[in-house]
């Protein structure tokens, strides 16, 4: 299969970046050191070409309701200019992806854009596009992944470099607001979003003006290395790996981010997760650290004490910013507590670890 | 990008480099090794007085990205280790060949370090 290029493919090859396949694109994973990228983003700031995560407008008069049955947040409680994070699910409540909903700054129609993960553009305009016909709603569903480039900004220093480069007051803005305006000389939307925990913005530009964007905004470039270390230490999700449909199947309530469920709205799946949410969960994702000499890695068992199996690691690394292994985890429900001692068997010797809540960094 | 190849050192395909001096070789990984790795955070080693084997694994480096198994150049009973690795891993990319070695082991076979790269073969591999 033919991996998909980011507009920056070349640029990035100047710089002597490293490439990855991270959902079908090759992608930069490192240009100079994760930890050095890793260090910039949180001591001041760092680029990201994000140009693999998916744009899908949905536009017309049923927009909303389409949207709104089709992810698990309320986007009726968006205004104009502001965006949500939720969850994609299927009937049984399972997430299929998580994504940004914004309400685009439209001063007629109301207009959404949701960010699928990369790879999930075409199967999630695939889901729109076929339910909007199974319930006759009037929307129009336009996969523009390949029309924008996005640029994620972020660390301190990220408002500070971006003022120069646009006409969009970013001082005014709000996390998860979004606003039309110029960045580099490209028309873009700029949003106060990030996968990091810092201050930052994610700039959506033309595909084909990336570079000037890019180019203008003077910072240490970063690779999804950086990327991840620096969400996980967020304990944020990374789709594909904390959950899969089919090999990580969970629920919004197992992954912890219940908080996206709007129970009161309808959409698919709604009834799977009521049930879910008033039962309780059997599992859920805790964050752990270990107190062993060690690095916890995706796929690691996790047992008790005395080797009875709890569960396995999905997401871990050594944190950059704290010098310490981290890890999540799906355990039994009542690990959640923070403090609880269990083991991670790494190389077939059980580590010692222990629960501790997300986001491992306080930001 | 050039790597550091020294000239008086004999050299693994898997990317070990080995220093022999009175009967006593000094092991560790390659600059182009500690560059594909990149930043290492935890390295695990054996005992003084573990015995290693001649392309037989002995530890295990791991990066931020990536966990690597590394293999003994030459066989024999292990006689000092850089501890100083467990608390700066860090070591192994800033100075790979000095301040980063890892093993000091008696040879059990000193007509093994014929089968090893010279720093020319070595060098041809990562070109």
């Amino acid at each position: 299969m033919t991996l998909r290029s980011p507009p920056l493919s070349g640029v990035h090859e100047e710089a002597d970046a490293r490439f990855t396949d991270f959902g079908g694109w090759e992608m930069p994973v490192e240009f100079a050191s994760i930890r050095e990228e890793h260090d910039a983003v949180r001591s001041s700031a760092g680029k990201f070409d994000v140009s693999h995560m998916g744009e899908v407008t949905v536009s017309g008069a049923d927009a909303a309701a389409l949207t709104q049955r089709l992810t698990t947040n309320d986007v009726t409680a968006l205004d104009p200019g502001e965006a949500q994070y939720s969850a994609i699910t299927d009937e049984d409540g399972v997430i299929l992806d998580d994504t940004v909903v914004y309400r685009l700054p439209a001063d007629e129609d109301e207009e959404f854009l949701f960010i699928p993960n990369a790879r999930h553009d075409e199967e999630m305009t695939e889901r729109w596009v076929a339910y909007r016909d199974e319930w006759g709603l009037d929307a129009a569903v336009t996969n523009r992944t390949t029309e924008y480039a996005m640029v994620a900004l972020q660390g301190p220093d990220a408002p500070d470099l971006l003022r120069p480069e646009t006409g969009v007051d970013i001082g005014e803005m709000d996390r998860f607001d979004i606003a039309s305006g110029v960045v580099a000389g490209a028309e873009s939307l700029v949003a106060r979003t990030g996968y990091t925990g810092e201050r930052g913005f994610e700039i959506l530009c033309p595909w084909d003006e990336a570079e000037a964007v890019w180019t203008a905004l003077e910072c240490q470039p970063c690779g999804l290395g950086a990327r991840d270390t620096l969400r996980l230490e967020m304990g944020f999700l990374l789709s594909g790996q904390d959950f899969h449909p089919e090999d990580e199947p969970r629920n919004p309530y197992e992954a912890g981010i219940g908080w996206t469920v709007k129970l009161d709205t309808e959409f698919v799946g709604r009834d799977a997760l009521e049930r879910a949410d008033a039962e309780g969960v059997e599992q859920r994702l805790v964050g752990l650290e270990l107190v062993d000499r060690g690095v916890p890695r995706h796929g690691y068992e996790v047992t008790t004490g005395d080797g009875d199996h709890l569960g396995h690691v999905t997401s871990g690394t050594m944190s950059p910013t704290l010098g310490e292994p981290i890890a999540l985890a799906y355990l039994p429900a009542a690990y959640r507590d923070p403090g609880r001692s269990v083991r991670v068997v790494v190389r077939g010797e059980p580590k010692k670890a222990r629960t501790r809540t997300t986001p491992f960094l306080d930001r | 990008m050039s790597f550091d190849v020294p000239e008086d050192l004999r050299y693994l395909e898997s990317h070990e480099w080995v220093s022999v001096d009175d009967g006593v070789a000094r092991i560790g990984i390659t600059d182009f090794a500690q560059d594909e790795l990149g930043d290492v955070v935890f390295v695990e080693l054996p005992d003084e007085g573990d015995d290693v084997t001649a392309g037989e694994e002995f530890g295990v480096v791991e990066s931020i990205k990536a966990v690597s198994d590394v293999y003994a150049p030459v066989s024999g009973t292990v006689t000092a280790v850089n501890e100083s690795l467990f608390d700066e891993p860090e070591l192994l990319n800033e100075d790979p060949f000095d301040a980063g070695w890892m093993l000091e082991v008696e040879l059990a076979d000193e007509g093994e370090l014929d089968d090893l790269l010279s720093a020319d073969d070595y060098a041809d591999q990562i070109a």
